[in-house]
Parts: C-alpha cells; structure tokens; sequence
C-alpha cells in the first residue's frame, strides 16, 4: 500500500505525519486502488455512511429538544413540528432517514449476497457488516418507540415481551428489560439512552468495516482476485468518489421526495396518537423494515420456537462464508445458484408483505412455507448447488476478459455483457 | 442473461412500500375522495376556507373536542389562516385562561393572550369522556396525521352520516355512519345545515361547512404544509441540476481510462 511510500512535501506536515499518520491515511483513502468495473449497486457503501451521519447529526438536534418522559415524551415532539425552527424538517429527515437507512442497507446486503461479497478472504468484513445490521435493528425499534405514539407503545410491548419465552429466567428478564412490570416510562428512559449511545457504537463498527474492507481491497461484478494496483484498478480519487457522489446524489433525491411530499407514508398512522395502554391498536405492526423477521416470528405456533426463529434467521448470516460451498464468488458465472438467489429475494419479499397482514388463514400458511424456504437457503440450497453446480468460465481479469479452459470467444463475449 | 436486474429489485422495494397499506382495506369502504388544494407537490391551503373552518371548529367542534398542541398566535402565522394581529388578539381574548399561581399563591383566570395554548374543552381526558357517554372525543391537534386515509377520511366521516337501515339496532347515544368501522359512531351529526353563519357569507352548507373544517384541521395537523412544498421544489431543483453536473463531471473524469461508468 502506498502509505509507506507517502512523504509530506511540508516541513510542518512531515513533523506531524511522523508523530500521527493522519496525512498517510489520507493519501492512502485517495489512492487506495478500487477495482474500475464496480457498477452502482457498489455505490451504497457510501450512501449508508452518509445515511448514519445524516441521523447522528439530526439526531442530536432532536435530542436538544425532545423530553423522554411518558407524560411529555409525545407533546415534545409536537413542540418539534411546531414549535422548534425548522424541528418539523429534522424530525421528517430523521423518521424517513431510518427508513432510507434501511433501503440502503438492504440493497448493500442483496449486493453482497449476489456477488460473493462474504466469501473468503472477506469474512470479517460480512460479520462486522452484520453487527452494523443488528445495532441498526436495535437503534431504529428503540427510536421508534421514543415518540411515544400508540405504535411505539404496542411494537415495544410486542417485542419486549419476546423475552418472556426465555424459559425459566424470561419474565424475570423482561421485567428487568422494562425497569418496571409492563412498558412505562423506565423503559421510555433507557430506550431514550441507548437509542443515542448506538449510532456512535455503529460508527464505530463502520470504521472497522472499511478498514476490515481495505485489506483484501474490494470484491467486484466478476468476483475475480485483481492485482493491485494494476490496469484493473483505478484510484479511489477521483473517480470513485465522484461515482459515489453522483449516485448519492439520486438517493438524496428520492430521500427528499419522501421528507417534502409524502413524509409520513412509510409511518403509520397510530403512531400519531398517544400511546394508551389501556387501548390495544386492531393491529400492531413494525416499521416495513423488520418485517420479513416479523412474519418469521408470527409463523410459528410456539413462542419460543417463533424468537428462535427470528433471531436464528438473522444469526444464520454470520455463518453463511461457511455455508457456501462455492469457489466461484459472482453470481454473473452460477448459472443455478442465481436462480435461487432470486428465489430467496422473493421469498423475503413475499414474508415481508406477509409481515404486515393478519397472522390468519391464507397468510399464516404463506408465511411458513417462506419461513421453511429461509432457512432451506441457506441449510441446503447454498452447501449443495456450491458442490454440484457447474459454473460459467471466469475470467482472468477485468481488463482481459479472457477465459480459462474455454476456447469459445462468443462465450467471453457473453459473459461481459452480463457484468 | 440475468443480471443483477435494477428494475427487477425496484419493483420489489415498490411492493414492498405499498405492503403494509392494505391492512385495513378489507375492512372499509371506500372513502369520500376531495380534490383538496393542498394536494401535490405544489399544495397551498385555501386561505378564505381556513379562516371559515375555524370558525366551524371554534363554535361547533370546540365544545367537545381540545386542539391542546396549538397556540392562538399559530392563527396568524404564515401557511395557515393568517388572520391579522388584531384578530389574534380578539380571538384570544375572548377566552378565559387560567393563570397562576399569584404571588399570593391563588390561581386566577384572566383574558388569553395570543401566546396560549388553545383552551380544552375539559379538564382531563375523564371528564371529556363522562360528559360523553364514555367515549372520548379526540384531540385535533394532529387528528388527520392520525387516520388512515387522512383528511379524505375525515371529510368522509363528516358526510357520513344517515338514516340506518331497518334491520341496523343502535344503542342509545350511538349514531350511524357509513364510513366509520363498524358504522357506529358515538357523536352525533356535528354539522347541519345552516347551524353557523359565516361571516363572509358564504352559504353554510353541510359539504361547504365539512371541506372548511377539514381543510382547518389538516392546517392544524401540518401547519409546515406550505412551507415544506415550497422548499421541497427548491430542494428537487437543486438536487438535480446538481445531479447533472456532477454526471457530467463524471464522464469527463472516466473517460480518462477506457471504461464505462
């Protein structure tokens, strides 16, 4: 890597460097070489980095103005809209900001999950992006909670009370969880703490990821190893940065059509009257983001085995670099593995809309098959085709899509037009 | 030839969107739909309908239901009614506020001012609900945020009521309407033909009087209405020409190398 290389070309700045590397850093983060052939779905990277300052920063403005209290905790959040200047523009980024947070993280994952983003040697990378996700998870269901609205009142009650399957210890737990016997406002405070304290804990996480990510350098469309840096690559400055720019540009597009023209279409209407505990919503559901997971849980008849089940299914990804079997990375040469990748996108679709319907009749037997078809994915579908699949021929490198064991040029053709 | 298909995963991010919303469509009819003037990416509130549907609210809807997160001066404000300064004043003036305590320790009444917050009919929620055979006559301060199908929804509740049909059994205190669930409501009609007198002198009819309260109770809910369409359109402006010119910068910038973005 060049920052050995890096010599400031000031007295000041070489004094500093050898005490502090931070010009090395700098120079390293410019010129750290990327592959060229990266397509837009690698652009999310940075869109989620800006997603979770745009939150640290509009959530610390909220915070200067918010009164986490049961009695006050939803009249402090009129006073925001109403009251704050411009409060009803930060609140709006920040309620739609997780939202986008998750859009984003989503398309991140499914990217990484097509191409073989996981597979070794970036292990460790997936399961620090993994801990993000479910620091995430647990950031936007406690913030969700502190406008103290009907749906804040019944998802925390909801999901809290998924402790209670712990057996022996689970009530016990819950309680302890609550600060109190049922959500009140103990448990309003400590969300309130914890819902400020994990941004920093993922900010943290992220500046592993990306060191995690500037070992082995990046994955790419081909899935290929790259020499580095070489034809193949391109300086990290200019041109991915202003890739990233430009596509984080049109994320801020549709981030603003929601914040200005539909900003409570992804909310629920509930959540605009004060949390009651004495009247039950007819039906109570997540944030659209959690609710694949929600499904999952819904689909099963015991409440154990339901937890299980949710937590296994996000737990299962932190296995999944071992439960591939495949040498080959992208999907663009797995001619059977990219049929069931879009299988399993479906299956998560469908459970996600599953997740928000009555847990009854037609639903409820969906909602099983794709809970069985998750976990089938990853426990049989991935280990198996990776043995038997006979996958397309790959290319020695980006700027020669040559192939190895084929003599067909038309085939190398083929291929580069799926890239 | 499948590829990592963009329009593919659109779609579903679409369907997914749009998931959740059907929950409460088996149960309802259709909704009353209005062309309301503060629909669309340019949306403004009719001026002259706000000053009118505050004036249904304050003699009609303020006997029951509070509005306890606004404030008189938000009257004159800009985006909503905008009455003038002198009318705030009047407005809230002719409330009696209670104020205190004194130095003496008691707690007094005295006329409102227009930095108070709107006056609630009742003391508590309990005691709006005794005086309402049990059922609660909601705040409105955000009222429409907090329905499905929002002012449409709310409009609809108000046109909606009607004789029951013969084979319908109501309770006493409970009234019929169509759009509510189940079609029982526990308020009576609130609007009737004739029962306020603008002081415009528009014509009160009950669809006039329904669509000038709605219209003050959507204000009411997002008073930042305007404001967010107009700095919205500023907003898309400037995200997308920037966005232009950043696309153009970056083909000037990757056409150094011989690949394609």
């Amino acid at each position: 890597m060049s920052e050995q290389e890096y010599i400031p070309k000031s007295k000041l700045g070489k004094w500093f460097n050898d005490r502090l590397p931070l010009l090395s850093l700098a120079s390293h983060l410019t010129d750290y070489p990327t592959p060229k052939n990266l397509n837009y779905w690698w652009t999310f990277g940075g869109i989620l980095t800006f997603c979770l300052l745009t939150q640290i920063i509009t959530g610390i403005v909220l915070a200067m103005h918010y009164v986490a209290h049961a009695d006050l905790a939803f009249g402090s959040v009129e006073h925001i809209m109403r009251n704050v200047n411009y409060g009803w523009l930060i609140r709006y980024i920040h309620s739609n900001g997780a939202s986008m947070f998750f859009l984003a993280v989503y398309i991140h994952i499914l990217r990484s999950l097509f191409y073989g983003s996981y597979k070794s040697p970036r292990e460790v990378i997936w399961i620090i992006g993994l801990m993000i996700y479910l620091l995430m998870m647990a950031a936007a269901f406690m913030g969700y909670v502190l406008p103290w609205g009907q749906m804040s009142f019944w998802g925390a009650t909801v999901i809290t009370n998924l402790f209670t399957a712990i057996p022996l210890v689970g009530d016990s737990i819950t309680t302890w969880l609550w600060g109190a016997y049922s959500v009140d406002n103990p448990t309003l405070n400590r969300f309130f703490s914890l819902h400020y304290l994990i941004p920093f804990l993922i900010l943290g996480l992220v500046v592993l990821h990306i060191w995690a990510l500037h070992i082995p350098g990046n994955n790419n469309p081909l899935g290929i190893d790259i020499k580095k840096p070489s034809k193949d690559t391109v300086p990290f400055h200019p041109y991915i940065t202003i890739k990233d720019g430009f596509a984080l540009l049109m994320f801020m597009i549709i981030f603003s059509g929601f914040v200005f023209f539909a900003p409570n279409i992804l909310g629920h209407s509930d959540n605009y009257i004060q949390a009651n505990p004495m009247v039950t919503p007819a039906h109570i559901v997540p944030e659209w983001y959690l609710l694949p997971f929600y499904a999952i849980l819904r689909a099963v008849p015991d409440k154990l085995g339901g937890v299980v089940l949710m937590f296994g299914a996000i737990l299962i990804l932190f296995v999944l670099p071992w439960l591939d079997t495949s040498k080959v990375r992208s999907s663009v040469f797995r001619p059977i593995y990219r049929q069931f990748y879009w299988i399993f996108v479906i299956d998560v679709f469908m459970l996600g809309y599953l997740g928000a319907q009555p847990a009854e009749g037609i639903y409820l037997i969906l909602s099983r098959v794709g809970t069985v078809y998750y976990f089938l994915h990853f426990l049989i579908v991935l280990p198996v085709v990776g043995l038997f699949e006979k996958t397309d021929p790959i290319p020695m490198s980006i700027a020669e899509p040559v192939l190895t064991g084929s003599a067909n040029p038309a085939l190398a053709k083929k291929n580069n037009d799926k890239i | 030839m499948i590829k990592f298909d963009y329009k593919k995963i659109l779609s579903l991010f679409i369907l997914i969107f749009l998931s959740f919303k059907p929950i409460n469509a088996a149960e309802k009819i259709d909704i009353l739909k209005v062309d309301w003037s503060f629909k669309g990416l340019t949306g403004k509130f009719d001026r002259a309908s706000l000053q009118r549907g505050f004036q249904v609210y304050k003699e009609v809807c303020s006997s029951c239901h509070s509005m306890q997160y606004l404030s008189y001066r938000n009257l004159g404000e800009e985006g909503g009614p905008e009455f003038s300064i002198e009318e705030v004043k009047a407005i809230s003036a002719s409330v009696e506020v209670q104020d205190g305590p004194d130095s003496q320790g008691e707690m007094f009444t005295r006329p409102g001012r227009p930095s108070d917050k709107f006056v609630s009919p009742y003391e508590n929620v309990n005691a709006s609900m005794a005086a309402n055979g049990g059922a609660y006559p909601p705040d409105m301060s955000v009222l429409v945020k907090a329905r499905p199908g929002g002012a449409n929804y709310i409009y609809s509740i108000l046109m909606g009521y009607e004789d029951p049909p013969a084979d319908f059994t109501l309770d006493d205190g409970v009234y019929y309407n169509k759009y509510m669930v189940g079609k029982k409501i526990k308020m009576s009609s609130p609007l009737s033909e004739g029962i306020i007198d603008y002081s415009d002198g528009t014509e009160t009819s009950v669809d006039q009087m329904a669509k000038d309260v709605t219209t003050f109770l959507t204000w009411a809910a997002e008073p930042e209405l305007e404001a967010r369409h107009r700095i919205g359109i500023k907003v898309l402006v400037y995200l997308i020409l920037l966005t232009i010119l950043v696309f153009l910068s970056m083909r000037r910038i990757w056409s150094r190398i011989d690949s394609e973005v």
